[in-house]
C-alpha cells in the first residue's frame, strides 16, 4: 500500500466516473452517481496525498469537497424532482427547451 | 505484504467493483445500493490511511443522507426505467475508449511520478485525527469553514423552493393578511331581536 496504489484506486473510481456518464446518457440520476463518483475519487487523491506527505490540509479540504457534494446532490435532485413533474419524464435527451 | 496491503488491495477491489455496479446495474436501486457499498469500502480505505474523522463523515453523509436522498428520488417519481436504458449499449464503445484512454494516462502519471517521499512515517499524527482537523479548521481555515455552511444553506432553501409547489384546487389555505386587515364593522353584525321573535 504506497501513495501509488492509492493514485490507481482513485484513476479507477474517476474513470468509473466518467464511463457512467457516457453509459447512461439518458438517465439522469445515474449520471449524478457517476458525478459523486468522481467527486469521491477527488477525495481519495486528497487523503492520499495528505497522508503520505504528512500534511493535514488535504484532508480538511475533503470536508469542503464533502460539503459541496452533499449540497450538489440536494440541489440536482430537487432539479430533477421538478424537471419529472413538469415533462413526466427524465430522459436527458428531452431537456432542450432552451434550444434554440 | 503485510495485513495492512491484504486489507487495502480487498477494500479498493471491493470499491472498483460496486463502483462498476453503480453505472452497469439494471435498476437505479440496485446502483444506489452498489453507490453505499462503493462509499463503505472508501472509508475503510480512509481509516487505512489514518483518516478516521472522515471515514466517519463519509458513512454519515453520504450513506446516511445522501444515499437515502437518492433512494427517495426513486422512490417517489414515477419513472419508467426501461425505456431510459434502451440504448444505453449504443454508448459502450465511445464510453470504454474514453474510460480506457483516461484510465491509461492517470496510470502512467502515477506510476511515473517519483517526486514526494513517502514521509508518512515520520510524521505520524501524534494527536488523534479529529483533534488534528479541528484544530486547523477553527484557526486556519475558519472563513472557509464558514463559507461552507452558507453553501448548505444555499442548498437547502434553493431545494426547498425549487419542489416547493402551490397547490391551486384542493387545500384551502389561510389569507393571513386578509385576515388581519378585517374590521369589526364587517366582520360583527349585531341583530335586534324581540324576546319570542328569534330563531
Amino acid at each position: 500500500m504506497s501513495l501509488q496504489h492509492c493514485l490507481i484506486l482513485s484513476a479507477l473510481l474517476f474513470t468509473m466516473g466518467v464511463m457512467g456518464i457516457f453509459l447512461n446518457r439518458r438517465n439522469v440520476i445515474i449520471i449524478l452517481m457517476s458525478i459523486e463518483l468522481i467527486l469521491l475519487s477527488v477525495n481519495v487523491n486528497f487523503v492520499a496525498f495528505s497522508h503520505y506527505n504528512g500534511d493535514i490540509t488535504g484532508q480538511i479540504f475533503t470536508f469542503f469537497v464533502l460539503a459541496v457534494a452533499a449540497a450538489e446532490a440536494a440541489i440536482g435532485l430537487a432539479i430533477l424532482v421538478s424537471f419529472f413533474r413538469n415533462r413526466a419524464t427524465i430522459d436527458v435527451e428531452q431537456i432542450d427547451s432552451l434550444k434554440g | 505484504m503485510q495485513v495492512v496491503d491484504v486489507i487495502f488491495y480487498a477494500f479498493a477491489t471491493i470499491t472498483a467493483l460496486a463502483a462498476a455496479g453503480v453505472i452497469r446495474s439494471r435498476s437505479p436501486v440496485h446502483s444506489v445500493l452498489f453507490l453505499i457499498l462503493t462509499f463503505f469500502s472508501t472509508a475503510a480505505v480512509f481509516v487505512l490511511l489514518e483518516a478516521e474523522f472522515l471515514a466517519a463523515l463519509l458513512v454519515m453523509v453520504y450513506m446516511g443522507a445522501v444515499a437515502v436522498l437518492f433512494l427517495f428520488v426513486i422512490m417517489m417519481l414515477d419513472v419508467d426505467f426501461a425505456t431510459l436504458k434502451e440504448q444505453a449499449l449504443s454508448h459502450l464503445p465511445v464510453g470504454l475508449a474514453v474510460g480506457l484512454v483516461i484510465l491509461a494516462e492517470f496510470v502512467v502519471i502515477a506510476t511515473q511520478s517519483q517526486a514526494i517521499p513517502s514521509t508518512a512515517a515520520a510524521t505520524a499524527a501524534p494527536v488523534a485525527n479529529t483533534l488534528a482537523i479541528g484544530r486547523v479548521m477553527y484557526t486556519q481555515y475558519l472563513y472557509p469553514f464558514e463559507v461552507a455552511s452558507l453553501v448548505l444553506l444555499v442548498a437547502l432553501i434553493g431545494a426547498i423552493v425549487l419542489t416547493l409547489r402551490k397547490r391551486e384546487r384542493g387545500a384551502k389555505r389561510q389569507n393571513i393578511s386578509q385576515q388581519i386587515a378585517r374590521t369589526r364593522a364587517e366582520a360583527v353584525e349585531l341583530v335586534k331581536r324581540q324576546p319570542g321573535e328569534g330563531a
